[in-house]
């Protein structure tokens, strides 16, 4: 099913439940994502998609079920001695790049990608920086290392953003809809940025996104979230121009 | 009533109509910027001042006299003010972190702290703190040390006393600057795997500061005031502030228009200097970068639709130590200057 398929997970999920009060948004969700692989995450809002996303690296702490990255594996639900800091180890393993960037306005942009490093995983300032500046490079904001974030548009912003996360070297990116945000003519450039760590660092990658162009061209398996559940995954080319669901089909229609 | 001849009339001009003595003044008054007749205003009031306490034997020479002595007050007057309102800032620190936590000793100490020292009168607690806690202190058969320890030097007291107080207050200040950063800020930090006094110290504390700061000015200039009510706990005189020097000279000489002018015109001086900073401070702080500057309308509409799509939960993070219920009620400084 999987064009990767080295068997190798990176991201797995075992019968995760999340409830908000009444609300169950997720309703028994079962996946793994491989090393290096692509998944993109779709479907209507509401569906339980993003929670998803926040569940894996604990945003959200699961209502109940297994969440394992990278080889830190943690149980949802139960607030256990010293699962905080099981916790940090585990979202150390996953990068984050959030719809609104959340960049820190109190920093450089270079501040922004060498925080982690820096204040979480202790390393020298100096190394950190030329870490930073090589990963501005890659997301081409050389540039623009000592500006505030404020004087970025929303495009060069989660450029940075992006930046910021892969500087604490994470086994899985989780894109929760980083293009929703920006204005149509920026959307590009953070696909780009996107789609080379995909083809060029072969970045393990959990993407929820309804950019199906995206999808098509850079996903190994998409996958279609529907009332909590994965109603269907399959590849780009079986789940768009194949689908056996009528849901699936409606939301095609949609955004298609 | 209304026909077209006294409509025609009514929105004449008024520079057509005949010109009347008090029209002519007004129209020259018009002319005059309003800042000047507000000083104009003020040097009346001064001179009516000066007519009446020269009316009532006011003594300018004891006052020249005297000047020297009451000013060297200030310098303790200041000490005590800038003692306090570090004290404060601490205890406003912990004290707005503990409303903010889940954790119910730190949310009742501080909520027991806030309402205790914000519901009696400051006077009643520094006499408390100077006069009550030794007593205290001595009757409960401590050990000598402690004793000692809790037995305060009526200065130092003062000092104790005023940080207790402003603290109490300046808990809301700091309570609503950590809540003025937004959460995917918080949320951030998380992601990138910070440890909560990491993500307090690096990325929400930073930012709170800018909206803390002018308010926190503002009290520093109240708590000038209120030193001068250390004035009634018995301090040497060698240490004394500017309202107990004015005291001993008022007592002294029986001269109390002297003395006591002579200490306010220190404070109003003393106050309008500062806020004369602080309001430049504030402009200053208003001009640099926009908290939350990537917070556009656009975007707002986004994280309210991710947030309905969350469950409309609010998004809350489960490990979160802040309260997000409280995050609501929080003030928005979004689209501040720029």
């Amino acid at each position: 099913m999987t064009s990767v398929g080295n068997g190798q997970a990176v991201v797995r999920v075992e019968n995760l439940y999340k409830r908000f009060g009444d609300l169950e948004v997720l309703k028994g969700i079962d996946m793994e994502v491989d090393k290096g692989e692509v998944v993109v995450i779709f479907g209507r809002s509401g569906s339980g998609k993003s929670t998803l996303l926040r569940c894996v690296n604990f945003l959200e702490d699961p209502t109940s079920g297994m969440i394992e990255v990278a080889g830190v594996r943690l149980e949802g639900g139960h607030r256990t001695k010293g699962k905080r800091e099981q916790v940090r180890q585990l979202r150390i393993k996953a990068g984050m790049v959030f719809q609104s960037f959340n960049l820190f306005p109190n920093m450089t942009v270079i501040g922004n990608v060498t925080e982690g490093p820096i204040t979480v995983k202790g390393i020298p300032e100096g190394d950190a920086r030329s870490i930073g500046m090589d990963l501005l490079a890659k997301v081409g904001l050389s540039d623009k290392a000592d500006e505030h974030p404020i004087r970025l548009s929303g495009g060069q912003q989660q450029r940075v953003a992006i930046a910021r996360a892969l500087a604490m070297e994470p086994e899985v990116m989780l894109f929760d809809e980083p293009t929703s945000a920006l204005d149509p003519e920026l959307i590009g450039e953070v696909l780009a940025v996107m789609k080379s760590l995909a083809t060029d660092l072969h970045m393990t990658m959990m993407v929820v996104t309804h950019e199906m162009g995206f999808a098509r061209e850079v996903a190994n398996r998409m996958m279609f979230f529907n009332e909590g559940v994965i109603l269907e995954q399959g590849t780009p080319d079986e789940m768009i121009n194949h689908t056996k669901y009528p849901e699936t089909k409606k939301f095609f229609e949609a955004v298609l | 009533m209304a026909t077209p001849e006294v409509g025609a009339g009514e929105t004449r001009p008024p520079a057509q109509r005949p010109q009347g003595r008090m029209e002519g003044i007004s129209q020259a008054s018009a002319r005059i910027p309003f800042k000047l007749k507000v000083a104009v205003v003020w040097i009346v009031i001064f001179l009516v001042l000066a007519f009446l306490f020269n009316a009532a034997d006011f003594d300018t020479q004891f006052m020249r006299d005297r000047a020297d002595f009451v000013l060297k007050g200030l310098t303790y007057t200041i000490l005590i003010a800038l003692a306090s309102i570090v004290l404060a800032v601490v205890l406003a620190l912990l004290g707005a972190l503990g409303r903010l936590s889940r954790n119910p000793v730190a949310y009742g100490v501080s909520g027991f702290y806030a309402s205790f020292f914000r519901g009696t009168p400051l006077i009643v607690q520094l006499f408390l703190i100077t006069f009550a806690l030794p007593v205290i202190v001595g009757n409960l058969g401590l050990p000598q040390s402690f004793e000692e320890l809790l037995t305060l030097d009526p200065f130092v007291a003062g000092i104790v006393g005023l940080g207790l107080n402003y603290g109490a207050y300046m808990t809301e200040i700091f309570r609503a600057g950590i809540q003025s950063v937004s959460h995917g800020q918080t949320e951030a930090a998380d992601a990138l795997g910070m440890t909560y006094p990491q993500k307090m110290k690096r990325v929400v504390l930073p930012q709170a500061f800018r909206v803390i700061i002018p308010p926190t000015g503002n009290e520093f200039i109240a708590m000038m005031k209120d030193t001068a009510l250390v004035g009634f706990l018995g301090v040497v005189v060698a240490q004394a502030e500017i309202f107990r020097r004015a005291q001993l000279v008022a007592a002294a000489d029986f001269k109390p228009i002297e003395a006591y002018l002579l200490a306010a015109g220190m404070y109003w001086a003393l106050t309008a200097v500062f806020t004369f900073f602080q309001s430049r401070l504030e402009r200053r702080i208003s001009k640099g970068y926009v908290r939350g500057g990537t917070t556009t309308a656009k975007e707002k509409k986004a994280q309210f639709m991710s947030a309905s799509a969350a469950g409309g939960a609010g998004g809350g993070a489960g490990m979160a130590e802040i309260d997000t219920e409280e995050d609501v009620s929080g003030p928005e400084l979004k689209g501040q200057g720029h």
